[in-house]
């Protein structure tokens, strides 16, 4: 059988979570992908809900640009919550 | 022996003997996610078997696995279609959209029976076998509608199994006597109405009106299931009392 394209499968666990990204599977197209997926990542109840995105279709980061995406965000305590102090009485915040 | 449990068996050997062909496919399927699609399949059928089994037995005194592993060819009450050797995919295709369409308008029928396990079971099964018909749709679909090869193997598929399809809508006396059997000559219609859309729809043409098959719900079989019990029972009966 010639070769299918490939689908990444992202799984729902319970309502109110995310989708996660739960591995690949092969499909000749996105209706057939879902069942798949369905078959392959969802028979221990692993699921409520199930995405399939062809993986040509994910535009993905590189690792070669990993110093300038991420490293930059290393040393900015600032963007956390708990870098500020809540002045004493002060309510609803 | 009552007329509950034969018709409860009857049930339970259409399920398993459709469980053990499943089963052949897997690590054979065209694809791996087609082995763990028909893996789940053959499962579902295998717990539908059991269920059914196990009923049937609390009625006389047997186990589920004195039913499966130690009646011989002529008490298996199986329609002969659930029997038939797998043949390629298109095949297994054709099987599952015929018997799955069939145990589904069963099923739903029997879930309101006045008999609490079969309700039961049925009740369960009615999902799985749901999904059964999507996945056997699907690829009919697929073959029918695909390369000039697979629509010639669907369609030589779906011609060669149809013959055996006029034995799952016999009504006989034990269905008459019981009240909580479901008749299944009424669904007939309504199974050629939803079996015919999708054949319609693959492209592929309707299978012609041919001789009809029967024997299998009482215990006349094809010369196959033989070889299918030798392998399913011989352990079983090699090594009585045996666990695993």
């Amino acid at each position: 059988m010639s070769i299918e394209p490939l689908w990444e499968v992202f799984v729902r666990s319970r309502r109110g979570l995310s989708h996660t990204h739960v591995g690949s599977l092969h499909a000749p197209d996105a209706t057939m992908a879902l069942r798949n997926a369905r078959d392959v990542y969802t028979r221990r109840q692993e699921g409520v809900s199930i995405w399939v995105v062809r993986a040509t279709d994910i535009t993905a980061s590189s690792p070669d640009e990993k110093d300038e995406f991420f490293d930059p965000a290393g040393d900015k305590v600032y963007r956390h919550p708990t870098f500020y102090e809540v002045p004493e009485g002060v309510e609803h915040l | 022996m009552s007329d509950l449990f034969d018709y409860t068996v009857r049930l339970g050997d259409d399920a398993l003997i459709a469980a053990q062909r499943t089963a052949e496919w897997i690590a054979a399927a065209p694809q791996l996610e087609e082995d763990v699609a028909l893996g789940n399949i053959g499962l579902d059928q295998l717990g539908q078997a059991r269920s059914l089994l196990q009923y049937a037995g609390s009625l006389d005194g047997r186990t589920e696995d004195d039913l499966a592993y130690f009646r011989e060819e002529r008490e298996f009450r199986n329609l002969q279609l659930c029997e038939l050797p797998n043949g390629d995919f298109a095949h297994a295709m054709a099987r599952l959209l015929y018997f799955a369409t069939y145990q589904h308008l069963l099923y739903e029928e029997l879930r309101t029976c006045a008999d609490e396990t079969l309700a039961g079971v049925a009740g369960k099964a009615v999902k799985e076998v749901a999904y059964h018909v999507d996945h056997a749709t699907q690829w009919v679909l697929r073959l029918g509608d695909g390369t000039e090869e697979s629509h010639r193997r669907m369609q030589a598929a779906l011609e060669a199994l149809w013959p055996y399809t006029g034995e799952m809508f016999e009504s006989d006396e034990l269905i008459g006597r019981l009240a909580v059997a479901v008749d299944p000559a009424p669904l007939r219609a309504e199974w050629e109405r939803r079996v015919l859309a999708v054949i319609d729809e693959s492209t592929c043409s309707r299978p012609e009106a041919s001789y009809q098959h029967t024997g299998g719900r009482s215990g006349r079989h094809t010369e196959h299931l033989g070889y299918l019990l030798a392998e399913l029972q011989h352990v079983a009966r090699s090594h009585p009392g045996a666990t695993w």
